[in-house]
């Protein structure tokens, strides 16, 4: 972890305290990893991404365990956004590395990061509208031999994915009946609700079989009740072994949810560590509360 | 769901179970395919007959109209591929025919190893089956040619491209430069501006490799007679076994891209015509999958054109204006696009209706309304505003609907996108996979079972879930 301390130390030269939080953090982590030692299956170093002049991201650091919570907080323009997209490979960081499973996966292209067990979901619910429900989640499962066009074709070959694909429809109704979907599973997904979408979409990435997912804001413009379903099947999942990396406005959400917490502030890291940290840091108060927290 | 229940109900009532049985028929998508094509055939003979038209004219009507109907039907169902399945806005449709009939034509043309005469140009001498195999691998391979920098191009720029390329194979084969050439001795080329004539016979091709070209010219001179087709009945024979070609290659169409459509591969496609980046970020090579879709559509394109103009003698330049390429799209928006037995339906629709419709009408109306059309616009409002008489202006109408042809596929257009965007069977679920995506729980040793049966299983296994 001493990376990290050090990334921030050299991104963040000006702000003191912050220098002494994160060294207090690091140790403080480096104490806990001692005593349960768990993996860090995204380690994200130095990433830079700018736009033309804009800077949009300017330096973030941060690690993520295996099997956490882990939450990236920060007001609009932080670049949180961004930060995600260059882990997925949406973009290619300016300059920076992201390491996933022990892998420089930076510069890849999304499919071949989400092929590595790193799948993400996104900000607005991204649904093929015009497929129903069990065609999304059919499409996900990575690897099919029928996504070759000649098999798909031939007679002989067709066949055999046809027991591949009985196969992959039970694991879909399971996963479905996970989610408490299934009654919608014929139904276009363009019909579907905000926070249905939002269940499917999880369900959908799931299918893909990753190892950890990360997610753009998914209780957002979601109901209460089915916030609550989404914030089960986080933890249950978590508790399977799955890792989470979770943006989200929700302060009090992250805060009561996330074992760590990531805060970004106009492209630059912050402060990171445990919700009572994070809640306590001056800086956090000033920069993303606006003074004003309890 | 319902059919189940018309089915319980025809048991008691045997006239609600015929009627639950046609209406289960109906849903065979051949049944309705057969059902719209034989209405189409049904209405044209009574047009004929209302021209007067003998044995011979009837045979030949229907022969040109199923070569219409079965070429547009397969043009659209490639077209399907690209924009209803993958949503690749090809409208360079007619470069990639004219791709695939050009290069069948060089390569099956009568090679001519010393200098021909002027005007007439030779070829390699292939067998027409090799050539045909050849130009649709050619068009394949120009389709991969143009995917490679243009499928990175958003969806409209890419449009663009395409029908830029399009009218830049048009102006290649017009390049006089390509006119003449000689390679490796043979004496070939494009033929420019006039056009390369099509020394070879599709149908007495295929007959000769079978061997029936003899019997077959014996049965046409009998059964001629016999159904007093009048003298030379020949090529009346000769292009109702086009048709027949033709329906064959249409069926192997059709099958080939439902196969494709319910597929893993077709799951992807539709995946990347809704939302790309969302396909990519499970783990899809979408470029792959536009790639190979891309190239497949092209070759299916190729053999569209080749099919297409194979039998008509020679082909020129300006038979591959853009024109046609709108054709094929008007008839995948009728058929409803994403909807494979929908292109179909919108090819036949397209080619009764739009294409050889207007003419055919024109030919009616004039031979059973008695009277003379005007001959200017001026000479049949003027009746419509002194005397509110219509009829020199309907006349009229009638006498240039060959002319407007273009106005009325356009005025069905604009109708179809206000009032059903999603064409004829667009709406439909097609559900993308090689399986009945119904719950497989007590069903899971008959994949076979119909969905009718099986459609019931997934509410109730709903209900003891909920």
């Amino acid at each position: 972890m001493s990376d990290t301390g050090a990334g921030v130390e050299t991104n963040a030269p000006d702000a003191d305290v912050e220098i002494d939080e994160a060294e207090a953090h690091d140790s403080e982590v480096e104490e806990a990893a001692k005593h349960t030692p768990r993996g860090v299956p995204l380690r994200v170093e130095g990433l830079r991404k700018e736009f033309g002049g804009i800077v949009a991201v300017d330096g973030a650091d941060f690690a993520v365990e295996e099997g956490s919570l882990t939450g990236l907080i920060g007001p609009n323009g932080a670049g949180k956004s961004t930060t995600f997209n260059c882990i997925t490979g949406v973009h290619e960081p300016t300059d920076g590395a992201v390491h996933f499973r022990g892998e420089e996966i930076s510069g890849m292209s999304p499919d071949s990061v989400a092929n590595r067990g790193l799948v993400r979901t996104f900000q607005i619910a991204r649904e093929l509208e015009e497929m129903t429900v069990l065609e999304n989640m059919m499409l996900a499962p990575k690897g099919q031999t029928g996504e070759s066009l000649w098999r798909s074709v031939l007679p002989g070959l067709r066949s055999g994915i046809m027991g591949e694909e009985r196969k992959i429809l039970e694991d879909c109704w399971e996963m479905l009946d996970f989610f408490e979907i299934d009654h919608l599973a014929h139904e276009y997904a363009g019909n579907l609700s905000g926070g249905q979408r939002k269940l499917l979409e999880l369900a959908r990435a799931l299918m893909t079989d990753p190892t950890m997912l990360l997610l753009d804001e998914p209780f957002a413009g979601v109901n209460p009740s089915l916030e609550e379903r989404l914030l089960e099947h986080v933890h249950e999942l978590r508790e399977e072994g799955y890792t989470f990396l979770i943006v989200e406005h929700d302060m009090d959400l992250i805060m009561e949810n996330c074992e760590h917490v990531i805060v970004m502030h106009q492209g630059r890291m912050l402060t990171e560590g445990t919700p009572e940290e994070v809640q306590s840091n001056e800086q956090v108060i000033e920069a993303y509360l606006g003074g004003e927290v309890e | 769901m319902s059919g189940t229940n018309d089915d319980a109900d025809g048991k008691d009532d045997p006239v609600g179970g015929v009627r639950a049985a046609a209406e289960q028929l109906w849903e065979e998508d051949a049944v309705k395919l057969l059902g719209l094509i034989l209405g189409i055939f049904a209405l044209y003979l009574v047009g004929g007959a209302l021209l007067d038209f003998g044995a011979r004219q009837q045979v030949n009507l229907l022969a040109n109209l199923f070569f219409y109907i079965g070429v547009f039907a397969m043009l659209a169902l490639a077209l399907n591929l690209h924009w209803g399945y993958t949503g690749l806005f090809n409208i360079g449709v007619i470069g990639f025919m004219a791709i695939g009939i050009y290069t069948t034509a060089v390569l099956a043309k009568e090679p001519a190893l010393t200098e021909p005469a002027a005007g007439s140009i030779g070829g390699f001498g292939l067998p027409l089956w090799l050539a045909i195999i050849g130009g649709v691998l050619a068009a394949a391979a120009f389709g991969g040619l143009v995917a490679l920098p243009a499928l990175r191009l958003r969806a409209d720029y890419f449009a663009i491209v395409t029908v830029g390329v399009s009218e830049i194979v048009r102006f290649t084969v017009l390049e006089s430069d390509f006119q003449k050439m000689q390679i490796a001795g043979y004496f070939v080329g494009l033929g420019g501006g006039s056009g390369l004539i099509l020394d070879f016979d599709p149908t007495d091709d295929l007959l000769e490799a079978l061997g029936l070209l003899e019997p077959y010219t014996a049965f046409t001179e009998s059964a001629g007679a016999a159904l007093s087709l009048g003298s030379n009945p020949k090529p009346v024979f000769d292009s109702l076994l086009y048709g027949l070609i033709l329906l064959v290659f249409l069926i192997g169409f059709y099958v080939l891209l439902r196969r494709v459509g319910n597929s893993p591969f077709g799951r992807v496609l539709k995946a990347i015509r809704e939302d790309e980046e969302a396909t990519q970020s499970l783990g899809k090579n979408t470029r792959r999958f536009k790639i190979t879709a891309f190239m497949f559509g092209c070759a299916l394109m190729g053999l569209g054109g080749i099919l297409f103009f194979a039998v008509q003698g020679a082909i020129t330049p300006s038979a591959f204006r853009p024109r046609l390429t709108f054709f094929v799209w008007i008839a995948l928006i009728i058929g409803g696009a994403g909807s494979t037995t929908g292109s179909v339906m919108g090819g036949a629709i397209f080619a009764a209706f739009l294409f050889r419709g207007p003419l055919f009408i024109k030919n009616v109306v004039q031979q059973n309304v008695d009277s003379d059309a005007v001959d200017t616009f001026g000479q049949a409002v003027s009746p419509l505003i002194s005397g509110l008489d219509p009829f020199p202006m309907l006349l009229f109408i009638t006498d240039n609907l060959q002319q407007l042809q273009l106005v009325i596929m356009g005025l069905v257009l604009i109708y179809l996108m206000h009032n059903r965007p999603e064409g004829m069977l667009g709406h439909r679920k097609e559900e993308a996979s090689t399986i009945s995506l119904n719950r497989p729980e007590r069903s899971t040793d008959s994949p076979g079972a119909t969905p009718a049966t099986d459609g019931g299983e997934p509410v109730d296994g709903g209900d003891t879930d909920e």
